[in-house]
């Protein structure tokens, strides 16, 4: 691997008055890598996501995203990263190209660049025929496979996707997978969090965090072989079982 | 067998006709079983709850629970079955007592009435009775939520994805909790759930797909009823692998599962003809083999696929 | 009744732990009264005044040093025509402009009484009809020492023109408090009660409530139940202040009174069912509340006199029930009249609270 780190955090520490949700956490991410970012509901991960992605103010430590400080950076870092996550995708009310021309817009692209992408883009995800159809009128595999291709859509050197696939039917997801893997062969770092364990394998390397702390960062295979079990979701749950927070 | 719920070819659209949510959906839920609805979101899964809680009506067809008439006699059904939605629907500025005192006196009943039914969940939240539940954790939130849809111990429980958005460890601890509630009080309860590899907990599943029923059997049965040959695929170059297998001209269909591909093949082609195939595409480390399906490639195999072929 | 009251605790609970709505709900109608009570000070002293003056008699001399005399005024000086006079009244130098027509002394000596002219700023509705009944006072004085010394003993009057200048109507906190009551009654009933009924709907809750035996009516009735309680503690409220802060009078049949605001507050609580069955979102359910409650601002005369709009207005503003409230309100706390003559308007209320409350109810769906 090169020595080109995408994510690099020291330490990064979140603080909510008594409550450590994200505890002095350290690790780097190489340029083009697939991240699974796995951990059980409350570990710390939507915490520590937030921070990275410029959206939330350390407590302490420090961590650069795409070569900028998140703490003194943060405008710089929301211009390098895509974003994508469950909840909101998409407007809902405008069409397929609209949504890509705002975004485009968002981010400072020339219309001549975004219209070419735009077209681009549907040829590619087979979307043509449906540039001028309102976006509520898709099936929402359709949605997602969007939502993604529109975080990526300004060449960003990290996304961010937050449990992208959730509800998504068995083939979708699959598909969606298989563009994640070719963003990442165009040397888009993708830093994901996944509640399906089979996703897990599909990354590159995996943490997992417990209680604030990453207890464990490695290849999918690594992990397997340093648990001593089969799968993935062996692994989870072996690690998951050492929680001490209470609830989940 | 006693049926205790049928439900006879129910059709259910929205906006004038225009969605489709239902497309004529038959079954039938036993006495005392755990019944999965196993499908993508926008299946109809919610649909079908709202209809046989009697939230919704139906276009057309007909419901009975516990062998009443789901239109017909909705106040007594709404008696003797509790329904838990996707979401979080309780009061976020009342506390959790508060909350479950509140939902045993609409059913008209107390918490200690029934304390042994819901003792084995309301346990491990107890602690924190005093707390708003607007400041707990999801599994707790979700603990709760199933505490009041039991507080009126009913007939039949409808859950509508329970497990939605929580991690594989608090997913099997409830999965865990439905199973010791159907054995210790002989429960019947419908679950709806995107995730496929929670089918093996229930008894019986119907798979659902854009408001139709692709097959109803136990997991097993549908398992057993898988027919194609199926072989697990790795090498070295998993990345590459995907392509070249989708290339071979033996391949049916070819898709990721963990941490090796699941590959259908066409009749008549051998183990040995992949084998070299890979070997000439410049793969080492190369692994074949025959595998059981899981509910996930029977599902796959089923569903009907309008833009699966991904373009290159 | 077991549930019914656990329901109604329910929202109490609600309400109770929800600061956004308490302030609503308690704060705002004692605010409205309180600023109200202090933009209109009771007590008037230190008139600045001008004097045009078109005679220059000795009538007018001997009034004008009246008031340079009378410790409640103070003399800014003489203008020679009205713009002038109106300058020193729009720059806010002076509250009272005496004006003296010409011809005075004559017009005094023919006992057709002579012409005074007090412009007084009506912005100020209170204070500029304090204000003017001071001066009165100072000129009714002179007019009465002026009958005495005079030789004829004939009686002379002098009775002056009060214009009011920016508020013709000279709407006072007499007009205003009735306005008062009927908007916050309005707003509390009407709009608190759609926010509460449809926040259930949005956090998912009615789903959970209609998926139980609980009768629709249950619901409905143990939602409106607080807010009724809420309503009558605010007008109590609103009451207490207008009477001993306000010092306003309170003339009527009280329970008469009572009587027809409960009525009013069922009028504004079906309309809040109303709403909460047209939305699905709280932001929505408030929009259209407001959309309810600015018309009944402008047509229900709490803002605005109804005899002054135009003719088609006037007639709109029949169908607002807050417009016959309001008329009632001032029928009885203001002027104080006999039940007899507020029986049209507790009629028409009557029968908008019966046809609203239906509809209210039949449209109330027991199913999502």
């Amino acid at each position: 691997m090169k020595e080109n780190y995408v994510i690099e955090a020291e330490g990064l520490t979140k603080k909510f008055g008594d409550f450590t949700a994200t505890n002095h956490i350290t690790f780097k991410v190489h340029e083009g890598e697939i991240f699974g970012f796995l951990g059980a509901n409350g570990a710390g991960k939507t915490t520590a996501m937030r921070m990275l992605c410029g959206l939330s103010r350390p407590s302490e430590g420090r961590a650069t995203v795409a070569g900028y400080d998140v703490y003194r950076q943060a405008e710089e870092v929301k211009k390098h990263i895509g974003y994508m996550s469950q909840k909101f995708s998409l407007y809902d009310d405008l069409t397929v190209a609209e949504n890509l021309r705002l975004f485009g817009g968002i981010y400072g692209m020339k219309r001549k660049l975004i219209n070419e992408k735009t077209d681009r883009l549907l040829a590619e995800l087979g979307f043509t025929s449906k540039k001028n159809a309102m976006v509520k009128s898709l099936p929402l595999g359709w949605k997602q496979k969007l939502a993604f291709s529109l975080a990526i859509f300004h060449d960003p050197k990290i996304v961010f996707l937050d449990e992208p696939t959730g509800g998504v039917d068995p083939v979708t997801r699959r598909q969606f997978w298989e563009l994640i893997y070719q963003a990442s062969d165009r040397g888009i770092t993708v830093f994901v969090t996944t509640h399906y364990m089979d996703e897990a394998e599909y990354c590159d390397r995996v943490s997992i965090m417990v209680d604030g702390c990453i207890k464990a960062l490695d290849s999918p295979r690594n992990l397997k072989k340093q648990f001593g079990v089969d799968s993935m979701y062996d692994v989870f749950l072996t690690l998951a079982r050492t929680a001490q927070r209470s609830s989940d | 067998m006693n049926s205790i719920i049928q439900a006879e070819n129910i059709v259910k659209t929205y906006n004038h006709h225009r969605v489709q949510a239902l497309k004529g959906v038959s079954f039938e839920v036993e006495e005392g079983e755990i019944y999965g609805l196993i499908g993508p979101d926008g299946a109809g899964k919610t649909s079908l709850f709202r209809i046989l809680a009697t939230l919704l009506l139906a276009d057309s067809g007909t419901a009975t629970v516990d062998g009443l008439d789901v239109v017909r006699d909705y106040r007594k059904i709404r008696n003797r079955t509790g329904y838990m939605p996707g979401r979080f629907s309780l009061y976020q500025d009342l506390t959790i007592e508060e909350n479950l005192k509140f939902f045993a006196t609409v059913f008209g009943t107390t918490i200690e009435q029934n304390y042994g039914l819901i003792k084995d969940i309301y346990q491990q939240i107890e602690p924190f009775k005093n707390r708003r539940a607007g400041k707990l954790s999801g599994g707790m939130k979700q603990k709760l939520a199933l505490s009041c849809a039991l507080i009126h111990a009913p007939r039949v429980l409808f859950l509508d994805e329970p497990t939605t958005g929580v991690d594989p460890v608090s997913r099997k601890e409830f999965w865990e909790m439905l199973q010791r509630l159907k054995e210790n009080h002989g429960l019947t309860i419908v679950a709806s759930t995107p995730y496929m590899d929670e089918a093996m907990q229930c008894d019986r599943i119907a798979l659902i797909q854009n408001g139709q029923f692709l097959t109803i059997d136990t997991p097993q049965g549908i398992i057993a009823h898988y027919d194609k040959p199926l072989w697990g695929v790795h090498s070295d170059k998993m990345h590459q692998l995907l392509d070249d297998l989708r290339s071979w001209q033996g391949c049916d269909t070819a898709f990721s599962f963990g941490e090796q591909y699941h590959l259908t093949v066409k009749p008549g082609v051998s183990q040995a003809a992949l084998e070299s195939y890979l070997h000439g595409k410049g793969h080492s480390q190369v692994a074949i083999a025959p595998i059981e399906a899981s509910i996930e490639d029977c599902f796959m195999a089923l569903m009907d696929q309008p833009e699966t072929t991904m373009k290159q | 009744m077991k549930v019914f009251a656990s329901f109604v605790r329910k929202e109490f609970k609600h309400i109770e732990r929800d600061t956004r709505t308490l302030v609503i709900l308690f704060a705002m109608p004692i605010i409205l009264i309180v600023l109200f009570g202090f933009a209109i000070t009771t007590e008037v002293k230190d008139i600045r005044y001008t004097v045009l003056d078109m005679s220059h008699d000795q009538y007018t001399q001997r009034l004008a040093e009246r008031f340079a005399a009378n410790r409640y005024f103070i003399y800014k000086g003489e203008v020679s025509n009205r713009q002038q006079a109106m300058a020193k009244f729009n720059h806010g130098d002076v509250d009272m402009v005496i004006v003296f027509g010409g011809n005075f002394a004559q017009e005094l000596g023919h006992c057709t009484g002579g012409s005074i002219q007090l412009l007084l700023d009506g912005s100020e509705p209170n204070q500029a009809a304090t204000r003017a009944g001071y001066a009165q006072q100072v000129i009714a004085d002179f007019a009465q020492e002026l009958q005495q010394s005079s030789a004829t003993g004939q009686q002379c009057n002098i009775v002056p023109v009060t214009h009011l200048l920016y508020n013709p109507q000279a709407i006072s906190a007499y007009n205003f408090v009735p306005g008062i009551i009927g908007l916050i009654l309005m707003l509390v009933c009407c709009m608190m009660t759609a926010i509460a009924i449809v926040r259930e709907k949005e956090s998912g809750s009615m789903e959970v409530l209609l998926a139980s035996p609980l009768k629709a009516m249950t619901i409905i009735l143990a939602k409106l139940v607080p807010y009724f309680v809420i309503s009558f503690a605010d007008l109590v409220i609103i009451l207490l202040l207008s009477r001993y802060m306000l010092g306003m009078p309170f003339a009527g049949n009280l329970p008469a009174f009572i009587g027809i605001s409960l009525i009013y507050i069922i009028v504004c609580l079906s309309l809040g069912l109303m709403i909460s069955c047209l939305c699905s979102s709280q932001l929505a359910a408030m929009l259209i509340s407001l959309i309810m409650v600015i018309p009944c601002i402008y047509f229900s005369g709490m803002a605005f006199p109804i005899e002054s709009m135009p003719t088609t207005f006037q007639h709109v503003s029949t169908v607002m029930p807050a417009r016959w409230y309001v008329s009632v309100v001032r029928k009885l706390m203001v002027q104080g009249v006999a039940v007899k003559y507020v029986i049209e308007e507790t009629l028409i209320l009557a029968f908008s609270a019966a046809v609203l409350l239906s509809i209210a109810l039949a449209s109330f769906k027991k199913r999502l």
